[in-house]
Parts: structure tokens; C-alpha cells; sequence
């Protein structure tokens, strides 16, 4: 057993937390958060030059070959200051899937582009039935010559709108279980009949609705095997699960530290807020939320980096991380006071960032359900 | 990061449950209840003190197997999942004796640590007093000098095992006048010393368990002081460096959660199995989660421990919360076990031997003792996040 990050990770942490803080302040995250794209395009350039976008991705696709793991302790510091942008789309939507399932043809020609910050890459997996089971996904897709013709609704589909290309998951055949007859296909923007719309969100996150209207897609575009899609799927959203994790354990910390700080200096009664045993006793549960769900994030990230079974794990740490960033992002803005209900105030930013992490990829009541098939109820 | 364990430590983990397996029989559980002793077996700590598991991790020279802290967490781990009973040997090896190593002089751990790993002996705890609980350091129990000895006089509190105990580790004020951490001294004292007095203390599960000890004069020769004179608070300070993972709450949480997922599926609410019931699978949903978010921060703290780190904040934080867990846990049980949950042992209805409503009856104690879960919140805001004093 070693719990300790490796010198590398710390290293990684570090450089990520000073670049952050220099070139995405918070008056910069709140503009993108009005703005039409949502992120921008010189961020994404010095993130490519970092090779951030790369992190995963082996060196013979251009990227620096790390793992996973390291993936995670990024996302931290990416959730801890509320990067606007394309990265997770790109990279654990994008990238991840792609090397779990891609061709080689399709490996060579993308994740370059992904590496180097060329290409946004986004997935559409959610449809208006608004669920993260197989059974949600009615998109059809049909056979036709040397194509496939898309037609339906995709829903909560991040960054669509700026895409350059958008893993679509449909279904190619009705089988016996929702989880047979689903195919991936890699759908490029600009294709005629796709449509892309941003819908308005607690966090103004830049989820879109996308429209496919008789879209027509070579054969060669399908990312794995006909009708064989889901495990893949299923895989991607365990990395994204847990990645989203990442993020959420990063703006939690943020919310602690804020709170943290502001008890020790907000002044009522003569003395510190920070002095007064119910807000202690606050921070004291904060706090405990925060390092457990670190705790359990590393176990369950660790167990996908490694490639070992990692599905319960997995929901079990979603279930908690959900609940603590909801309720320190809450506390934090009690701590605070009526600055913290302000729409300039950090505090709003986090919590609403908090509801909307809560919602992907499955929110608390979803992961305690995947848990009871684990414990055999 | 790398959160497996080493072959080795998994050997010795399949060692320690095919032992359990063995020993912890529903029988066994049976007799001890029977006796009203559930949790202590003079026997059953002799066993493990034969397999040399007792006192594992300490060295050698005093009796001890020198293993890591990490074969003892697993120990632990395992011990609690099966429900083996540890009050016979708790307080000396978790507590006294990791202050004995710390503290004591070569006499004292000559002289007193081997017969702990023998289990000869059982340690009781004199801390607690009526007018000082979670504020320890206004102990009022006076030791005064008089030639070789130190003469003890005043009462402790909620001092389980007195009445089964054949020492108790004691604070005692030996200077009345000096700032209340730097007046108490710490002694070791034979229970059959004259002037000590046991009276029972009955918890509402009908159970004695705890007692309240009167000392009258009794007289405690010098070399059985721990530590230096008005040193004794800082001694105390020492026992945290026994395996304080806090292990013992996620582990027998974890069996009971097995249990209630086995009642479920087999007790029907109007004709259909509860593990149906959307709300159940979700409540047990959630147990699973916090379970296993609490054995990973003792893990955490059993990894710190192992690399020679204080988990000055996380073990307090991994007891809150399991002691906090396990208060929960029960009551969710006795909830979805409806009427019947409040049955006793006894009853022939009585689901999983009618433990249920003990368990939760028990657990009030547990979010009390070695410090109330506000004095855990105070340590983590104070220590650990570094807000001002009150």
C-alpha cells in the first residue's frame, strides 16, 4: 500500500495550480460563463502547450503517456478553479473512448489533433429520456450503402456547439437487452442535418441540444464493433465518473478553503466568526466530507487506472462526492452570509457548479441503486 | 498511489479468517451472551495470545511479534468483522501498553509487558471522573507523596472492566496549585491494593460493563509511576500510539450491513421481499457508501501510522465517524426490521439472534467514549483547520 502522490504528481499539481491561478481568474471563468463558445481559445492553446490534452494519450499519438491517475490529480486542480472549456469533453469523453475503442487509422488521425489541441471532441450519449442507462438511447442509426443515417435527439451533450467532433451513440438494432444494437459513431461538425443548440443551465456549463436529421456518416466512422457499442460506453462513463469526481473534490477543497479562511477573518461580537463552535463544528464536517471523499475518489480512481473492476467503487464514491460538494458548497455560502447568495461571489459560482456535477453522469439516487445490484439486493 | 496489499499481508489475512472462522462460532457468540459477556473472553484473548497475535506489533524483547502496524490493522480489521471479543486485552494492548513502551522505564516494561502479550492480565482505565469527562485535565483524584509511595485518594468514572481487572492505569493530580495539564502524574496500581473500592454501573442494556472506582488511601509504590512527576497528562497523550485506525466501526459495520441484506431479501412486507422496496435498497445503498468511505480514511490513518506519521487529525475524524456510522446503522435496521427489531435475545422471533436493538442501545456509548464526537469536531476545527479558540 502507498497513499502518497509521486513526486511527478506533486510536480503536476503544483505547475497546474500556479498556471491556473495566473491565467484563469475568476473574473475570466464568470465572462465565459456569459460568452457564446464558453471557453477561451487562448487558454486552450497554452493548456495544448502544457500538454495537458495529451496527458493520456500515448507518445506515439503525440501525447506524454501518463496515466489515468495522473489524469485525475489535473482534474483536481482543473475543478478546483472552475476551468470553462472543452477539456473534459475533449479528453474523458473524447480521447478516452477513442483509445479504449479506436482503429488505428482512427487513433493516428485523432488523438494527434486532440494532443496538440487541434480538435474538441465531445460525446453525446444522453437523449430527452434524460438517463445514463443503455435504455435511454433511442437516436436511431440505419444502414444505408457505405453509411449510416442518424436521425433523433441528443440532450446534455457538453460543448456540442463547439465541437469539431461529436462520438454519437445510437441505436443500430433492437435487441434483447437495451444494451445490444448500440453503435458509436464519430459524427464531424459541419455534417449536413446536425444541428447543435446550447441550452441554459444552473451552471452555464454549455450543454447543447443536438438535432440529427437524416445525418449521413461513412461506415468508417463507427468508433468499435456494429451493434456492439455499449461496453464501451459503459466504460467511458466509469473513467468520466470518477474523473467528474476529480473535479468535484477540487472545487470542494476550493469551498473549504474559502470558508475556511473567511471564518478566520470575518469579525462579529468582537471575535472571529472561526471562534464560534457551530461554525467550527461546520467546518469540522466540511472538512470531514472533503478528506473522506478524497479518500475514497483515490481508491476508486486507482482501481480504473489499474484496469481492475471498478464499477461499485465507482458509484460509491460518485454517491458521496455528490453529497459533499452539494452540501460544503451549501455550508460555504452559509458561512458566508448574504455575500455568499450574491451572484459576484465565488460561493454561487461553486454551488452551482456543485448541482450540475451532481446531475452528470448520474446523481446520488442513481449511484445507490448500482450499489444495491452489488449487494446482491 | 497503490491501495493493495502486499501477498504476504493477504496470507496473513486468510491465516486470521480461517482462525476466526473456527473460533467465532454462533455457539461461541451464544455462550458469551449468555453469560452477559459479549464482549469479553479471558479464553478466547489466551487464544490469541498462543497464535502469538495478541501483541503482534510490539518488539520482541517484551513478549511481543515485532510485526508492522499494518499486520495489526489487518488484524483488527478482521477481529471486528468476525465480532471476536477483545475487552479482556483492549486497554492493555491498545492503550497501556503502547504508553509502557513509549514511557516506562526498563523495569516497568520488564515487568509489566510481557504478561499483557500472555493475557494474564486485564488493564482497566482510570480517567474519567464525575465532574470531569470530555475536560479530562480538571481531574480532581489527588495522589500525595509520602515516602516511597504515592497515596491516591478520590473516585473514577465509567471505568470498564473494573470489576474484572487486575490493574488500572491512573491519572492522578499531584499538584493542585500548578496550571490543571501540568499537576497530574501517571500511575499503574494493583486492584487488589487495600482501600479500592468497585461499585457496578448498569447500561441500559441491562449490562455491567462499567463501574465507579473509590480509592481510599490506597498506596502505590513509586517505581509504578509512569513517567515523570505532573508528566502524567503528556504520558496520556502517548496511547495514541497504539493502531488507532478505528477500523473496529466500518468492519462490524460492514457485517451487520451482510446481515440486513440477507434479512431483506428473505422478510416480506405484504408479500413481498423488502429488498424490493425502492426506499431500502437505497438506505442500504447508502450504508455500503459510508462504509467504505470509512474504511478508507483507516486506511489512510493505518498507512500514515505505518510510515511513521501522526494522524493527528484523521483518527479522530475516522473514530467520529464511525462511532457516528454505526449509531446510524443500527437504527436504520431496527427501522426496516419494523416491530420486530425491538426483540430481544431470547425470543424465539427475534431476527439475527436480536441484536439489533443491543447494538443500537450500545451505540449510543460508542459516539461518547474516548472523546464525544463535539471534542473530535473541536480537535479537527483546532488542529486541523486552525480556527481560534473559543
Amino acid at each position: 500500500m502507498d497513499l502518497d502522490f509521486t513526486e511527478e504528481q506533486e510536480m503536476l499539481r503544483t505547475s497546474a495550480r500556479d498556471f491556473l491561478t495566473t491565467e484563469c481568474p475568476k473574473t475570466m471563468v464568470r465572462e465565459l460563463e456569459e460568452s457564446e463558445k464558453g471557453y477561451s481559445p487562448e487558454l486552450w492553446r497554452k493548456m495544448a502547450e502544457l500538454g495537458w490534452m495529451g496527458l493520456v494519450i500515448p507518445e506515439k499519438y503525440g501525447g506524454m503517456g501518463m496515466q489515468f491517475f495522473d489524469l485525475i490529480v489535473l482534474l483536481e486542480e482543473m475543478g478546483r478553479n472552475i476551468v470553462p472549456g472543452p477539456f473534459f469533453s475533449t479528453v474523458v469523453l473524447g480521447a478516452l473512448p477513442i483509445l479504449t475503442a479506436g482503429s488505428e487509422e482512427q487513433k493516428k488521425e485523432l488523438l494527434p489533433k486532440i494532443a496538440n489541441g487541434e480538435a474538441i471532441v465531445t460525446l453525446a450519449l444522453t437523449e430527452p429520456t434524460a438517463t445514463y442507462e443503455a435504455s435511454g438511447v433511442k437516436l436511431k442509426a440505419v444502414a444505408r450503402d457505405d453509411s449510416f443515417v442518424l436521425n433523433g435527439t441528443k440532450l446534455f451533450v457538453e460543448n456540442a456547439h463547439i465541437a469539431d467532433y461529436i462520438i454519437c451513440v445510437a441505436r443500430t438494432k433492437k435487441g434483447a437487452k437495451p444494451e445490444d444494437g448500440i453503435t458509436l459513431f464519430l459524427v464531424e461538425a459541419g455534417t449536413p442535418g446536425l444541428k447543435c443548440e446550447v441550452v441554459p443551465t444552473i451552471a452555464l456549463d454549455k450543454q447543447c441540444e443536438v438535432v440529427l436529421k437524416n445525418v449521413t456518416v461513412p461506415k468508417k466512422t463507427m468508433l468499435g464493433e456494429l451493434d456492439k457499442g455499449w461496453p464501451i460506453v459503459a466504460r467511458t462513463l466509469e473513467q468520466a465518473t470518477i474523473a467528474k469526481c476529480a473535479e468535484m473534490m477540487g472545487g470542494a477543497q476550493a469551498t473549504l478553503d474559502m470558508s475556511v479562511n473567511y471564518a478566520k477573518e470575518r469579525v462579529q461580537y468582537g471575535r472571529p466568526i472561526g471562534s464560534f463552535q457551530a461554525i467550527q463544528f461546520y467546518l469540522a464536517d466540511m472538512w470531514m466530507k472533503v478528506d473522506m471523499g478524497k479518500n475514497i475518489l483515490y481508491e476508486a480512481a486507482w482501481m480504473v487506472s489499474e484496469g481492475l473492476p471498478s464499477r461499485e467503487k465507482v458509484a460509491m464514491a460518485k454517491g458521496w462526492v455528490n453529497e459533499t460538494y452539494k452540501f460544503v458548497t451549501e455550508r460555504g455560502v452559509q458561512i458566508h452570509g448574504a455575500i455568499g447568495t450574491t451572484r459576484d461571489h465565488d460561493m454561487g459560482l461553486y454551488f452551482r457548479r456543485a448541482w450540475a456535477a451532481d446531475l452528470a453522469f448520474g446523481n446520488t439516487e442513481f449511484q445507490r441503486e448500482v450499489v444495491a445490484g452489488y449487494l446482491g439486493l | 498511489m497503490d491501495f493493495s496489499f502486499t501477498e504476504e499481508e493477504e496470507r496473513f489475512r486468510a491465516e486470521i479468517r480461517a482462525f476466526l472462522q473456527k473460533e467465532i462460532t454462533e455457539e461461541f457468540l451464544q455462550s458469551l451472551q449468555d453469560l452477559g459477556e459479549l464482549e469479553f473472553s479471558r479464553e478466547f484473548t489466551k487464544k490469541l495470545a498462543e497464535k502469538g497475535w495478541l501483541a503482534m506489533a510490539w518488539p520482541k524483547e517484551y513478549g511481543g511479534g515485532g510485526a508492522s502496524i499494518m499486520e495489526q490493522f489487518i488484524f483488527n480489521e478482521e477481529i471486528a468483522y468476525y465480532g471476536g471479543p477483545t475487552g479482556a486485552h483492549r486497554q492493555g494492548i491498545n492503550l497501556i501498553g503502547p504508553a509502557i513502551i513509549a514511557r516506562g522505564t526498563e523495569e516497568q516494561k520488564r515487568r509489566f509487558l510481557p504478561p499483557i502479550t500472555r493475557a494474564e492480565v486485564v488493564w482497566c482505565q482510570g480517567f474519567s471522573e464525575p465532574n470531569s469527562g470530555s475536560d479530562l485535565a480538571s481531574l480532581q483524584c489527588r495522589a500525595v507523596e509520602d515516602g516511597d509511595d504515592f497515596v491516591i485518594t478520590g473516585q473514577k468514572v465509567w471505568t470498564t472492566n473494573a470489576h474484572r481487572a487486575d490493574w488500572c492505569h491512573l491519572l492522578a493530580r499531584t499538584d493542585p496549585e500548578a496550571p490543571k495539564h501540568r499537576g497530574i502524574s501517571y500511575f499503574l496500581i494493583d486492584m487488589k491494593s487495600p482501600g479500592i473500592e468497585v461499585r457496578p454501573l448498569i447500561n441500559m442494556l441491562a449490562s455491567h460493563d462499567f463501574n465507579e472506582v473509590f480509592f481510599d488511601g490506597v498506596r502505590v509504590p513509586r517505581e509504578n509511576m509512569l513517567g515523570e512527576k505532573n508528566q502524567g497528562w503528556y504520558v496520556s497523550q502517548i496511547t495514541l500510539a497504539g493502531e488507532r485506525s478505528g477500523i473496529a466501526f466500518p468492519a462490524m459495520c460492514r457485517r451487520l450491513l451482510e446481515r440486513l441484506v440477507e434479512y431483506v431479501k428473505e422478510a416480506k412486507r405484504n408479500g413481498e421481499p423488502l429488498a424490493r422496496d425502492p426506499i431500502v435498497r437505497r438506505k442500504l445503498a447508502e450504508a455500503a457508501v459510508a462504509i467504505e468511505v470509512n474504511r478508507m480514511i483507516a486506511y489512510r490513518v493505518a498507512w500514515m501510522q505505518h510510515n511513521g506519521l501522526l494522524p493527528m487529525v484523521e483518527a479522530p475524524a475516522s473514530k467520529l465517524m464511525g462511532s457516528e456510522l454505526m449509531k446510524w446503522l443500527s437504527a436504520l435496521a431496527l427501522e426496516i426490521m419494523g416491530l420486530y427489531g425491538q426483540l430481544q435475545p431470547g425470543s424465539k422471533s427475534a431476527p439475527l439472534r436480536g441484536q439489533i436493538a443491543r447494538m443500537h442501545m450500545y451505540s449510543l456509548g460508542m459516539t461518547i467514549a474516548m472523546g464525544t464526537s463535539e471534542i473530535m469536531k473541536n480537535i479537527i476545527a483546532i488542529r486541523g483547520l486552525g480556527l481560534p479558540r473559543a
